[in-house]
């Protein structure tokens, strides 16, 4: 009997491990298309820093290898497929695989595995481990602490653990209410019921910030407008994010917006009920090129960069990273497939581009 | 708090409620049989996410919803059979078994879908049908008669299962093996053949409770979109004392309130949203505890069985 138990049981975890393993190595096809696609629209902005950073790392002859633990997927629409689309930009500008090596760990909503991943990086000598959640700060110090050689990272955040004597940690903060303030403008612009609606994961992080600079540009553009806000709870409930769209649209939502992986859910229903809808941190418009507008990506190649610069040249850590519309870590990308007539879509980019540079300059400070 | 009793905002918790609890009704009737003979099937989240993945794969090529709930089915079902074997035939301790069972229809799900699709897009699945006539009275007709097939299915299930398992000598057989195996078998039920009939049964509804989710109500995969439901579900289970009506009340209750909760947000009532996406849960303890009396569990639950012993 306890026999049979074991066997089955080992059975069953080596099973689990086995697709577990080949989640990881899987990552790699299906990396030639999104990083295509990323370096496409990527390719203009700092190309200058690439140099800088290729040079630094040509000299010693290996790939500088970064490893990058996310809590969803490369495909994700959203959080994790930003940083992943900037790697594999960062990387093709680099000259591919033999200047950058990239692992990536998906999937890792669990902190207690994302922290056997980030030692078990470290331990395996890679250069810059990226913990992709404001979740792993714990773990990721422990770690930190062990492999002083090693440079980590994690965000949203803006602390590198300096408090804890830690040299060799990277933090980074998307100024995301930059890029919701001007979702909000052209949002506001588009509704004609002057209520509009917004799908939030927790009241937390980068999306509090999105939130918050959306209500703000909204306002600013059209005092009288209602927004209402609803949060799920939890990243990748996209049952729940899907309810919140259809009860947004009851409530008299023209406009949608969200935030986090869950809104694939939610930009399916948009879709089904012809509601316009702006994306964030990742170009969302693939979902439903019909209704999607605009989306405010994350741009992280030259985060990638100066980390890369940074551990070069012997500073491990330290720093912390703001991606802001003055420094390119947040770009509009406008989808032209979008069913909106042409002077709505140059009335839109009037006040988006007007209201980026009020940001750019300081006149415009959106609302945290 | 005057919004929230506007016709607009109930007509909203009515049929959000309803559609949330779609899955949930799917999932835990099939848990249901499982439980009455004695097997308590914590894979059922893995399952669904298999379901879901072979169903919106299945639409995503075909663009056929009727194929890919019977891919689905079969998925779940095969599911089912993989938990029967290790759990009826070889013995092992249920609760560990499902819970490995989880992560494997997790970690599958989520490999198919990088390897055989990559970057998820949309599909056109169930529609929501309006039943003509009935439909069209105010206000009843929105709330009742205007949402996917599966979700009347759903319901539909209820009467259904509350019929087989208290009507028809199938389900005299499951209750029998579920409180008392050993009696069934000298009366020469075998054990076995039940458990497995009703797992792999479990496990077909959990499959469809996923494709609910992908082909029906989202018309999206992505990885680990369950995300705890078929927890959830099972514990729903509980929840209604193993009857059908009572899992039905849970399951609305349940969804009813998550329904609620996003009124409250959407209107702007001066609750904490971190408070109000507790709301579901807190109230669901709150009415198992209230309502505690003798509950019933089947005698055999979670006792694998051997003959002789």
């Amino acid at each position: 009997m306890t026999k049979k138990l074991l066997s089955v049981l080992s059975l069953l975890v080596v099973l689990a491990l086995l697709v577990g393993a080949c989640a990881a190595p899987a990552a790699a096809p299906a990396a030639p298309a999104a990083g295509a696609e990323a370096a496409a629209t990527d390719a203009a902005p700092a190309e200058a820093a690439t140099e800088a950073a290729a040079d630094s790392a040509a000299p010693s002859g290996e790939p500088f290898r970064i490893a990058l633990i996310m809590p969803s997927t490369t495909t994700d629409y959203s959080w994790s497929q930003s940083m992943y689309d900037g790697l594999m930009a960062v990387q093709a500008e680099m000259g591919g695989e033999s200047a950058l090596e990239i692992a990536v760990t998906e999937n890792m909503f669990q902190v207690a595995d994302a922290a056997n991943a980030i030692r078990d990086y470290a331990t395996d000598g890679y250069d810059l481990v990226i913990a992709h959640g404001a979740q792993y700060g714990t773990p990721l110090f422990e770690v930190a602490k062990d492999f002083p050689e090693t440079s980590f990272a994690w965000g949203t955040t803006s602390n590198t653990g300096a408090d804890e004597g830690l040299t060799n940690v990277f933090a980074y903060e998307p100024a995301a209410q930059e890029g919701g303030y001007l979702n909000g403008v052209a949002a506001a612009l588009l509704s004609t019921k002057g209520v509009l609606g917004v799908i939030g994961p927790v009241e937390a992080g980068d999306a509090k910030l999105y939130i918050n600079g959306f209500v703000d540009g909204v306002k600013a553009t059209k005092p009288e407008a209602v927004v209402n806000v609803t949060y799920t709870g939890a990243f990748g409930d996209t049952a729940l994010a899907a309810e919140a769209a259809n009860t947004q649209i009851k409530a008299g939502a023209d406009v949608l917006t969200g935030s986090a992986q869950q809104v694939v859910g939610a930009v399916q229903v948009a879709k089904d009920a012809g509601v316009f809808w702006f994306g964030s941190q990742s170009d969302q418009a693939p979902l439903a090129p019909d209704i999607v507008v605009m989306s405010q990506v994350y741009d992280w190649t030259q985060v990638i960069k100066e980390m890369i610069d940074s551990h070069n040249s012997g500073t491990l850590g330290g720093k912390v990273f703001t991606m802001t519309l003055n420094d390119g870590g947040q770009t509009t990308i406008y989808n032209d497939a979008a069913t909106i007539s042409a002077e709505q879509l140059s009335e839109i980019q009037t006040a988006v581009d007007a209201a980026a540079q009020g940001i750019m300059d300081g006149s415009i400070v959106p609302a945290k | 708090m005057n919004e929230l009793f506007t016709l607009t905002a109930i007509v909203g918790i009515l049929t959000s409620g309803i559609r949330l609890a779609t899955p949930y009704l799917f999932a835990s009737l099939g848990e249901m049989f499982a439980q009455r003979s004695g097997v308590v099937n914590l894979g059922t989240e893995g399952i669904m996410l298999m379901g879901a993945f072979s169903g919106y794969y299945t639409v995503l090529h075909t663009g056929n919803p009727w194929l890919g709930l019977g891919v689905a089915l079969l998925t779940g079902a095969l599911m089912g059979l993989l938990m029967a074997v290790i759990s009826v035939t070889m013995q092992a301790e249920q609760g560990i078994s499902g819970i490995g069972l989880s992560l494997f229809g997790l970690g599958l799900s989520s490999l198919l879908m990088k390897v055989l699709v990559g970057t998820p897009t949309g599909v056109t699945g169930f529609r929501p049908q309006r039943i003509p006539l009935l439909s069209d009275i105010p206000i009843v007709g929105e709330v009742f008669f205007d949402y996917s097939i599966l979700t009347y299915l759903a319901f539909l299930l209820v009467p259904v299962t509350w019929f087989v398992l208290t009507r028809t000598t199938l389900g005299l057989k499951i209750r029998a093996v579920g409180q008392n195996p050993e009696a069934a078998d000298s009366l020469g039920v075998s054990v076995t053949r039940v458990r497995y009939t009703t797992v792999i049964l479990g496990g077909a509804m959990a499959g469809v409770a996923g494709a609910s989710l992908s082909i029906s109500i989202l018309n999206i995969f992505q990885e680990n979109m369950t995300n705890g439901m078929g927890y959830i579900a099972v514990a729903l289970v509980y929840f209604g004392s193993w009857r059908p009506l009572g899992i039905m009340a849970g399951a609305l209750l349940f969804s009813l309130v998550n329904a609620l909760q996003l009124w409250i947000q959407v209107l702007g009532l001066p609750i904490s949203p971190d408070f109000a996406v507790m709301l579901p849960y807190v109230l669901t303890i709150v009415v198992l505890a209230l309502t505690a009396r003798q509950i019933r569990q089947p005698a055999a639950l979670t006792k694998p069985y051997e003959r002789g012993q």
